[in-house]
Formats: C-alpha cells, sequence, structure tokens
C-alpha cells in the first residue's frame, strides 16, 4: 500500500503502458477520484491514460458510474453509498499490477471523409493567410496527417484530436458562432476535431463529413473513441452530396 | 393513453434519474436537476423511482389527459389546477378523462416534478430516458417540450399510490447554505479566497440552466496562475475561470473541462442546487467528505421513511 490512507494527493507507482509511473490521487468529490497522470499533453501521457481508462472499463464494476479519461487523467465518478474513495483507489493500484496487453495499446484507425468545399470550410481562406500558405495546402496539409483522439468532450461525440500539423495552428474564432452544423470539420490552436451535434462553436471550420459522427440510436453511438487513430481523406462536392446520410 | 400539450410553459422536458457509463463519450448525465422531488413524485403514485417524469422549469404545463389518469406533483410550489380547481401537491391525485392539470407558475424554487402512474413511454437510449438538449436525443425527441406535442403514458398495473406522513417535506427545501468539499484544484486557491467563497453570499445570475449556475459576488483569485490541463469534471464542482466569478457545474455540464475547481457541492446538497432560481443569493459552507457521504447515507434512508406504510 502506498499512503493510500491519505486519499488527497497520495502518489501512488503504477505499471501503466509498460512503464512505472508516478501518478497523483485527489478527491475531487464525495463521489469521485481524480487520477491525475502527468501535466502535459503527450504521446506518453496519453498511454497511460488509456491504459488505465481501458483496464477500468473492462472492470465493468456496478459501483463506478462513469470515466472521464482526459491528457494526462482520468476521473473516476462512483457510487459513495457503495464504494469507498479508499476502496476506488485501491482497484486503481489493483489493476497497476496487470500488465498492459497488447489489446490494450493497439489504436483503432479510422478514416473520415471531407469535403473541403468553400461552403463546408468558410474559415479556410482566413487559415490560409494565418499560415501564410495556398488554400490547396491547408487541405493537404489537414488530410495527409494521422490524428489521435486523446478523449471527448464539449458536445456528446466530440473528440479532441491531436496531430494537426504545426503550419495549421490557429487561434480560435474571437467570438464563437451560435450555429455550426453537425458534420463540420475544425482547426484550433494545436487541435482538430468535427462537431458531432449542431452546436455552438468557436473553431475555425474547413470542411464537413457526410459520415455520421454521432448516431445516439447506435449500439457504439460515437464514430471517434478515445484512443482512435484518425485520417481525414478529401472527397469531392459530388461524392458528398452522393453520399446517403 | 395520450398526454397533449397545451402549454409547455419555460422549458419542460422528460427526465429520469440520469444518464451513467457515457461520459468518456461526451454524454453528460443529465437527469432530473432536483432527483429527490422526481423520485417522491415516482413512488406517490407507485412507480418505480427512476421512471420517466416531466421537469417543468419556472413556469409549468398545461396539459389535457384523454383517459383518467393518476399523477403526483412535487419540486418547487406551483399553483396547480386540475380543469380549474385547486389540487394539491406532494400527494397522489386523479386527473379525469378529458381533464386538463394545470401547473401555473412555479413560486418557490425553480423547478417542479410531475409523475404519471405508469411513467411516460420515452424509449430509454443509452440507458436512459432523459432528455439530452446538447446532444438533440433521449426524452422527447431530444428537446423541450412543444404545444401540440402528444405522448404516450406506460401502462401501471396495479401501481398502488402511497402517501406523505405529515409534514414530511416542510423542511426539505431549507435556505441553508450548500455545504461543500474541498474541490480537484483547492491548493490553487489561497486561505483567503476559499474564506470568500464560504463567508460571501452569492447571487445566481440569469445567465444559469442545468449545465451550470453562474454566481456572482465577490471575484476569487486563484493563488496559483497557470493553465488547467483538460480534465474531468465532477458534478456539482465550482469552477473559477478566468472572470473569477464562480460556476457551479451541474447536470447537463460538459464532461470535461480547464479551469480550476475550488469546492465541489455534496451529493446530499445537489438536489437544492436544481431549485435555485436566478437572482436568488446562495452561501456556501465546508464539510469533510465522510461527513457528506453520512448525509447522503442519512438522505437515503429519510427517503424510505416520510411514507406512510
Amino acid at each position: 500500500m502506498f499512503g493510500l490512507r491519505r486519499s488527497n494527493g497520495s502518489r501512488l507507482y503504477l505499471r501503466l503502458a509498460q512503464v512505472w509511473v508516478s501518478m497523483k490521487v485527489v478527491s475531487a468529490s464525495d463521489s469521485s477520484l481524480l487520477i491525475v497522470l502527468g501535466d502535459v499533453t503527450s504521446l506518453d501521457n496519453h498511454e497511460r491514460v488509456m491504459s488505465l481508462f481501458r483496464a477500468l472499463h473492462r472492470l465493468n464494476d456496478p459501483r463506478i458510474r462513469n470515466l472521464h479519461p482526459a491528457y494526462a487523467s482520468v476521473l473516476i465518478d462512483f457510487d459513495p453509498l457503495r464504494l469507498s474513495h479508499e476502496e476506488a483507489a485501491s482497484l486503481v493500484e489493483n489493476l497497476a499490477g496487470e500488465k498492459s496487453s497488447q489489446h490494450d495499446l493497439a489504436a483503432n484507425i479510422v478514416t473520415i471523409p471531407v469535403c473541403y468545399d468553400i461552403e463546408f470550410g468558410p474559415d479556410l481562406q482566413e487559415v490560409a493567410n494565418h499560415a501564410k500558405i495556398p488554400m490547396r495546402e491547408v487541405i493537404r496539409l489537414h488530410s495527409s496527417a494521422t490524428y489521435r483522439v486523446h478523449f471527448l468532450g464539449f458536445t456528446p461525440g466530440f473528440a479532441y484530436l491531436g496531430g494537426l500539423p504545426e503550419t495549421l495552428h490557429v487561434p480560435r474564432l474571437a467570438t464563437p458562432r451560435k450555429h455550426v452544423p453537425a458534420g463540420s470539420v475544425a482547426i484550433a490552436g494545436s487541435q482538430a476535431g468535427i462537431y458531432p451535434v449542431d452546436s455552438p462553436g468557436g473553431w475555425r471550420l474547413i470542411g464537413r463529413t457526410p459520415v455520421r459522427i454521432f448516431d445516439p440510436d447506435a449500439t457504439q453511438p460515437t464514430r471517434l473513441n478515445p484512443g482512435d487513430l484518425v485520417e481525414f481523406s478529401e472527397i469531392d462536392r459530388a461524392t458528398f452530396d452522393a453520399t446517403d446520410r | 393513453m395520450a398526454i397533449r400539450v397545451q402549454d409547455p410553459g419555460l422549458l419542460t422536458t422528460v427526465q429520469d434519474l440520469g444518464r451513467y457509463g457515457y461520459s468518456h463519450l461526451g454524454m453528460s448525465p443529465g437527469g432530473a436537476a432536483d432527483s429527490l422531488a422526481m423520485r417522491i413524485a415516482n413512488l406517490l403514485v407507485g412507480n418505480a423511482e427512476n421512471a420517466a417524469t416531466l421537469e417543468m422549469t419556472l413556469t409549468g404545463a398545461r396539459l389535457e389527459f384523454d383517459e383518467e389518469s393518476v399523477v403526483a406533483l412535487t419540486g418547487g410550489e406551483c399553483d396547480c389546477r386540475i380543469n380549474g380547481d385547486t389540487a394539491p401537491m406532494w400527494q397522489a391525485m386523479r386527473v379525469p378523462a378529458r381533464g386538463i392539470l394545470a401547473c401555473g407558475g412555479v413560486k418557490t424554487g425553480a423547478r417542479s416534478y410531475l409523475a404519471i402512474q405508469g411513467g411516460l413511454d420515452a424509449q430509454p437510449i443509452m440507458g436512459s430516458a432523459s432528455t439530452n438538449i446538447a446532444g438533440h436525443f433521449g426524452g422527447f425527441e431530444g428537446r423541450g417540450l412543444r404545444k401540440g406535442d402528444l405522448f404516450g403514458v406506460r401502462k401501471g398495473a396495479n401501481s398502488r399510490v402511497s402517501t406523505l406522513k405529515p409534514k414530511a417535506v416542510d423542511r426539505l427545501y431549507s435556505r441553508e447554505p450548500l455545504r461543500v468539499t474541498r474541490g480537484a484544484q483547492h491548493d490553487w486557491f489561497g486561505v483567503e479566497a476559499f474564506g470568500k467563497l464560504l463567508s460571501c453570499p452569492y447571487t445566481v445570475s440569469e445567465q444559469s440552466n442545468r449545465s451550470g449556475l453562474r454566481l456572482r459576488g465577490e471575484s476569487i483569485s486563484p493563488r496559483v496562475r497557470s493553465q488547467l490541463l483538460t480534465e474531468g469534471v465532477s458534478l456539482g464542482a465550482i469552477q473559477v475561470p478566468r472572470d473569477e466569478q464562480p460556476i457551479i457545474l451541474f447536470v447537463d455540464q460538459q464532461t470535461t473541462g480547464g479551469y480550476p475547481k475550488i469546492a465541489n457541492v455534496i451529493s446530499a446538497d445537489l438536489y437544492r442546487v436544481g431549485q435555485l432560481r436566478p437572482r436568488e443569493q446562495v452561501r456556501f459552507i465546508e464539510v469533510a467528505i465522510p461527513d457528506a457521504i453520512q448525509l447522503l447515507r442519512e438522505q437515503e434512508e429519510w427517503l424510505k421513511e416520510i411514507f406512510r406504510c
């Protein structure tokens, strides 16, 4: 036991993603623990998060209500009348003993078709101006990178994608749009994303996918899931229009 | 059996106890903002406590029932009438066939709950019938009710109504400070900032909803001014954005966030957050986590003991 008596701020050492890492266990509320695995966005931290998240998810413990993976942490929300903070911390500690399997680290690769028509990408020109490259080069760069789903948040199904080429790092809009259509492909700062549902949004819109990103009635409601690898492939307007949605 | 919406009120949504197990896909738990009132409404008409109910915000709905129904209205006090006659809250009552139930304005608190024997016929999506407004799904077509909407009610075969003991809910909505535990980034704030949160009154802003309650009052300055890496947020977290005015994150909150959390409303007091009105004053008091869990345990015991037999 690694000082689990004091759950706030105690440190444990866990074997995650084949390496031993230091982690901080914080009682975020009377029904949750925040497991902090690092303080930067990095591939190492992402793999640690995914390793812990997948192991916890696989437990399928009815006392655990929700798991919130993020850049370098996992928030565990549980029923405090059935699971104590100490027991929850022990669960995390016990998972450390399990060796991460290849299965844990294997990523699903998802290809998303994107139409970069100017109607769908009203910010393409501004992104090109900001990056001082032609619009065509924005499209080429965006559709040639491989992205990683760090986590989902903001709205149902919204995946935060890391891996945007540095040339395309542009600040978000000063004033968010009140209405961004579902399927809009967007970038902001070092991140890329796709708006899964009609929502407000402050990211720069550069295209749109005809693929349904969020389908609440499907067995797997989100097209992108934590840990997935994502690639964008360009389609023309005719293909977009012909795609049955 | 069907119910027609004659007037939806300000915002009336279908809610049960919420959607769990999907926050890693960006799904907030949702569910009744005042889950205690909602559970009592269901128990009064003999429903399972998780049956789908209507949550009405500030202004109640006017509904027409095609068949005789047994209903119960709980939560914020409203001027409830059946075919024009005053009808009591916190007890099961009969609405005759072709009857009109008008819930009127919510006079104290912010939300009232209507349970109908059998439960609303809403398809569970990801394990819950709750309306997810941001995702446009769940409840009734993923949105608040509109005039003319027609929804079904499940048959409540042999459901037995219950009654509350006298004065059982008299002290449910106390004006006492909301109890909080320390938040995930409590140490980013000094003693002075935390002291302010605990000693100064805050006013609930008009820009408050089921996602979060914006508070106005003394500013809370963090001691540490660094950028927080976006992380998961817990229900009832009190986050402090750059304008230093606290926000209580609530049932429809985003699942992740990048602002430091100074405190967290305890589970046993979340139902009271659901009854805070715009312009209402709120105060906070700190409790330790074991005490917060004990208070939740006592609340669950209390809920079992307030019914006659």
